[in-house]
């Protein structure tokens, strides 16, 4: 028999009852909420006279909603403060740890579950939220899910899954001088396509992945979602175990080191087959930033868009659709274009180490006049790090400010929309028509070359403007 | 929440042919902040749909009197992105109960049949069929068997039969739902807590 992938080991320890023809019953270590995927699920359990199963299990913070201004006055808004208030209530009522607003591990779910240990190696996590991908950085199992499926985890710990095929991306060799995580991820999904991982649960390994931080690695699996995979994770190693110890949540001690021991037996066997297996090279990474309306739509920075002849007869349609609503002509450069908006932060790129690669590119230097930059740590705790480590003196020296936390500009719930028309960098995760505010235009890219591009006001690549 | 159970649906249709719709377009991210499942298909693709003053959009296909029915019909790839369930919930409460493309996206197929809306898979060539016989006359009925997964134009001998997961198929059929089913394996589900610790 074939060896067991590190997928199959965590999920299959985690099956309660497989259905004849059907999918898996599948036990959930760890459940993540927010303000808007969980008011109807509470609906549901509340309907049926029925109390949270596991409420330990289940941490709750407000964050796609919130105001990055002032937030720890009001919320302007109605409906968001009605909604993050429902999120208050449900959670008193069925004894769910809550970060509230002004609580210091207020954040976004997929910054605050790793930073506060409560992410370990091993776990089944999900979130309504698509982007609970993240957290297989840890070598955990984790997916997003509708809120039924909210429902069903907050009544039973369980959720109903087809197990899903298992796909590896090896990425080898040493990275290029300004070239990040995000680079790796943004490039990936321009070779596979937003639907090339529909189906499949990724796991990324070869030696450029097992370089990066768990910052960076956050940000791979993070996007996993964007290639259509449900999930990404990678194998847990010293650089997972050393970020986890210590955290608030995390074993400590003797049973630290036990937990140790058993993650260690979380890797793919040699002999495990993948249902669909690709490598890529390092070396052919260049800084990256999309030029279209889906996150698959990406190339090198010092490239050209795309011209209509590079593109195939059954994608015409839609690739003429995107380059409409950008306002770009096929077959242009990149580098050059005049950007409005910068926006660093998301559960993509908002953590500490983002917020130090962009301040550190910007020490010295000076926003550019026609840029507006919003700067949104991902929580409390990256906000504290950040201040206490300088970061928002040299932010401020530059002129760029430090705001408060949230989901933000990543899908403009809140009043952080870039404006109709405007063209914005982004290190957040999706470049949908409207998605950062209606009319409004995204390019992706890493909080590195969205610093240079704050700078210099212009798509510009960053490799050749650092040391 | 009641799902209505689904047998067949013989119905017009209505044809949006755009591949990778992604859940920011069928539903945009400032209409999800209501606490209630209902009223999501007053905003159903929204800013395709309208312009910045609310008037309809003339050229969109939802504003287009010719075309009406129960069944979307969608370019693949359709319900990327965001795991929002609100999706397909506005895809309901406007009144479709079957969503036709040549692929779609994981979460949003999950979503869809967790609240009886049917994705029907088929074939880029048939896809490309129903767009044709239907832009070329929108009178054109389909009809959607689920016993015997089978999708048809009626009147003709375009048929293809569709994949569904036999446990959803039951599901679906009966207006079952997961979570009476994990209700009711709940003593199954402490003893695997128990046989963890």
């Amino acid at each position: 028999m074939a060896g067991k992938t590190l997928f199959d080991k965590v999920w299959d320890a985690h099956v309660v009852q497989e259905i004849e023809g059907g999918p898996s019953v599948l036990y959930i270590d760890k459940h993540l909420i927010h303000e808007v995927t969980s008011p109807q699920a509470f609906a549901g359990i509340d309907a049926r006279g029925m109390k949270v199963f596991r409420p330990q299990n289940t941490v709750a913070t407000p964050d796609h909603n919130v105001p990055t201004i002032d937030q720890h006055v009001t919320i302007h808004d109605e409906l968001s403060r009605f909604q993050v208030n429902k999120l208050t209530q449900n959670c008193e009522n069925h004894g769910i740890e809550l970060y509230g607003l002004n609580h210091p591990y207020q954040g976004i779910v997929h910054v605050i579950g790793p930073e506060l240990g409560i992410t370990q190696p091993g776990m089944t996590i999900v979130c309504g939220d698509s982007h609970t991908s993240t957290h297989g950085a840890f070598g955990s199992v984790a997916f997003g899910i509708g809120t039924s499926e909210v429902e069903m985890v907050l009544t039973t710990q369980c959720i109903l899954q087809p197990k899903p095929k298992k796909m590896r991306i090896n990425v080898e060799g040493e990275l290029a001088k300004g070239v990040t995580a995000k680079d790796i991820i943004l490039y990936i999904i321009s070779q596979i396509s937003t639907s090339g991982g529909t189906g499949y649960f990724i796991e990324y390994a070869g030696s450029a992945i097992r370089s990066l931080s768990m910052e960076g690695r956050m940000t791979i699996c993070n996007m996993s979602i964007e290639s259509g995979a449900r999930g990404g994770l990678i194998t847990p190693d010293a650089t997972t175990y050393e970020y986890i110890r210590g955290r608030e949540f995390a074993p400590k001690g003797e049973a630290f080191e036990k937990a140790v021991q058993q993650w260690e037996s979380l890797k793919t066997d040699e002999d495990a087959v993948f249902d669909r297996e690709l490598t890529f090279a390092a070396s052919d990474i260049q800084p990256m930033i999309t030029y279209g309306t889906n996150p698959g739509m990406g190339t090198k920075i010092s490239g050209n868009i795309p011209a209509e002849s590079d593109i195939e007869a059954s994608g015409q349609k839609s690739f003429k659709k995107s380059l409409a609503y950008m306002g770009f002509e096929p077959g242009v450069p990149l580098e050059g274009m005049p950007v409005d908006f910068v926006f660093v932060g998301s559960c993509t790129n908002g953590r500490i180490e983002d917020l130090r690669a962009f301040s550190a590119f910007v020490k010295g230097k000076k926003k550019a006049d026609n840029i507006t930059a919003w700067i949104v740590p991902g929580s409390k705790q990256v906000e504290k790090q950040a201040i206490e480590e300088g970061l928002d003196k040299v932010l401020e020296a530059a002129g760029f400010e430090l705001r408060q936390p949230g989901c933000s500009a990543c899908l403009a719930m809140n009043d952080d929309k870039i404006p109709e028309g405007k063209l914005a960098v982004s290190t957040s995760n999706r470049n949908f028509e409207g998605r950062q505010g209606p009319g409004a235009r995204t390019m992706l890219a890493s909080p590195l070359t969205a610093a240079a591009v704050a700078v210099t006001g212009k798509v510009t690549d960053p490799s050749g403007l650092i040391q | 929440m009641v799902i209505e159970k689904f047998t067949t649906v013989r119905s017009t249709a209505v044809p949006l042919p755009i591949e990778n719709v992604d859940t920011d377009q069928i539903i945009p991210a400032r209409f999800l902040k209501a606490t209630t499942r209902e009223g999501f298909g007053d905003n159903l693709f929204r800013d395709w749909r309208y312009d910045k003053a609310g008037n309809p959009k003339e050229d969109f296909i939802l504003n287009q009197d010719r075309y009406s029915g129960s069944i979307l019909v969608a370019g693949k790839n359709f319900g990327s992105g965001s795991s929002r369930e609100h999706a397909a919930w506005a895809i309901s409460d406007y009144g479709f109960r079957v969503v036709v493309s040549s692929f779609f996206a994981d979460i949003f197929k999950n979503n869809s049949l967790n609240n009886g809306l049917l994705p029907v898979q088929v074939s880029e060539a048939f896809l490309q069929t129903i767009f044709d016989m239907v832009e070329a006359d929108p009178g054109t009925e389909l009809e959607v068997n689920l016993e015997q997964q089978q999708i048809s134009i009626a009147g003709t001998d375009h048929a293809e039969t569709f994949e569904i997961n036999p446990y959803k198929k039951e599901c679906m059929l009966n207006g079952y739902t997961d979570i009476d089913f994990l209700i009711s394996i709940k003593d199954k589900i402490e003893a695997f807590e128990q046989s963890r610790t």
